[in-house]
């Protein structure tokens, strides 16, 4: 029987027909269990199950968008939607803290998209500005997505994304951690962000991007 | 007091917000005096007097009712009593938290409060047992399920519609059980003020980045029964006078297609 894209609910036992065991799935007494409720994938005679909704998890080199929610005396504590806070040392971004004041430089609720640099062994998650296209985020709105979402609406090498942004003409920044950065036409982007929205209630289901492109432009 | 993340709105947010409400446009696409999809389901609570679940948008507020013999106060002894409490339960919002009632509750429970006494909505003085020693208690509890912004229209639409469907239980005190005495059917419209626009019934979003909120109640002649401003802004007189207008208007569509009066 073909399990992949079989929705499994947590600790439902899963028969893996002879293919190994992969993330989010254990094993007790020699049977293969499901962690949490997600949709189950086969990739390299690996079974693997996506969960369909949950928090986000910081990993190295993620692209997030993070809100600035404190000032340290050398570094920012930003909010990436994360199990901890995210910080961003000034000397991890391009600017000098020559004045002393960082708050001058970024303030209690400005928007950036930094990458996750490193994660320490004590769970300190720490960001960095230094890479292409990471930047301050001004203008344009702020909506939040299911972080576990977003590679559905990068779509396969960004096709997805990629056809929301020509067909409306908006900017859209992906964060990994389900934050999303929008700027265009003000009912370009409620318009953007309604696509968001189907895109999300229906990640499980396949044919999505052509039925995407057809409300794109119906919406014309 | 050092504010969680929940309670820090991005910046950017706030100007995005102000800019397109000067081209017109809100951010869920509504129209500046457009109402989320009102749901209210009476006698939802089948042990209390009366009760509403009410669903406002995305936001979900349970109101219960009960009616309880008691004494009246002193100064007042012909007079039956009503009392409203609100509570703002964790489960609603992050930035809720369990513990004594804090300002926000307070303040929806004492202006709900005041829609619903100073409209003379109830007749109080048909609450009396027995002049002096014994009145109908009316307690009127507002449970805030699901924060999405306006709490203060949803509760205020929610004791009303579960005051309008309350049983006094007569039987309680060898009497025949009697439906409450109702006089009037206030409606409680909210506005903020982004920009220099004013919205009703603001989103949670709209209501994060607003600078002044404006809650002004409506009797069916169009009079002004309550009126609570909120938050650090300020309103012109030109706007205060816009607001009353607008309330009194969207007021009677409300009455009118939510209580049928």
């Amino acid at each position: 029987m073909d399990i992949s894209k079989k929705i499994v609910l947590p600790g439902e036992e899963i028969d893996l027909n002879g293919m190994k065991q992969g993330n989010g799935i254990y094993h007790e007494n020699g049977k293969y269990y499901a962690y949490q409720l997600g949709m189950l994938q086969v990739y390299n005679n690996y079974v693997n199950l996506i969960q369909l909704s949950g928090k986000y998890y910081p990993v190295k080199n993620d692209r997030v968008i993070g809100k600035v929610i404190d000032i340290a005396p050398s570094f920012w504590i930003l909010d990436i939607k994360g199990p901890y806070p995210g910080f961003l040392h000034i000397n991890d971004t391009p600017w000098k803290s020559g004045s002393g004041e960082l708050s001058k430089i970024l303030g209690t609720g400005d928007t950036v998209f930094a990458k996750v640099n490193e994660i320490t062994e004590s769970k300190q998650i720490w960001l960095s500005l230094k890479d292409a296209g990471l930047r301050k985020l001004e203008g344009g709105h702020i909506v939040t997505v299911q972080p576990t979402k977003v590679s559905r609406i990068i779509g396969k090498a960004g096709s997805m994304v990629n056809m929301i942004k020509e067909m409306t003409n908006v900017k859209i920044q992906l964060g990994q951690n389900g934050i999303v950065w929008l700027d265009g036409e003000p009912d370009r982007v409620l318009q953007v962000i309604k696509i968001l929205k189907i895109i999300e209630e229906e990640a499980h289901t396949s044919g999505l991007t052509d039925r995407v492109k057809k409300i794109l432009e119906d919406m014309r | 007091m050092s504010r969680s993340a929940d309670e820090i709105v991005y910046g950017l947010k706030r100007e995005y917000l102000e800019k397109i409400s000067n081209g017109g446009i809100r951010i869920d696409g509504r129209k500046f005096d457009e109402f989320r999809n009102i749901r209210i389901n009476t006698n939802f609570v089948t042990r209390a007097e009366g009760s509403a679940d009410v669903r406002l948008g995305n936001t979900r507020v349970l109101v219960g009712v009960k009616v309880e013999v008691g004494e009246p106060f002193p100064d007042t002894p012909n007079s039956g009593i009503l009392t409203t409490n609100a509570e703002l339960i964790p489960m609603a919002s992050p930035t809720f938290e369990s513990g004594p009632p804090n300002e926000d509750s307070i303040e929806l429970a004492r202006v709900v409060d005041r829609t619903i006494r100073e409209s003379k909505m109830i007749d109080l003085d048909k609450l009396v047992i027995t002049p002096g020693e014994k009145v109908w208690v009316v307690f009127v509890d507002i449970h805030v399920l699901d924060y999405d912004g306006n709490l203060i229209d949803a509760s205020a639409l929610g004791a009303i519609a579960a005051l309008l469907e309350t049983k006094v239980p007569g039987s309680k005190v060898q009497q025949e059980d009697t439906p409450l005495p109702i006089n009037h059917v206030p409606v409680m419209i909210t506005q903020i003020k982004i920009g220099s626009n004013l919205f009703v019934d603001p989103s949670l979003e709209e209501e994060e980045v607003a600078t002044t909120r404006i809650s002004i109640a409506t009797d069916e002649a169009g009079n002004i029964v309550a009126m609570q401003k909120g938050l650090s802004g300020t309103l012109t007189h030109a706007e205060v006078f816009k607001a009353v207008d607008t309330s009194i208007e969207i007021g009677k569509d409300i009455r009118k297609r939510v209580f049928g009066r």
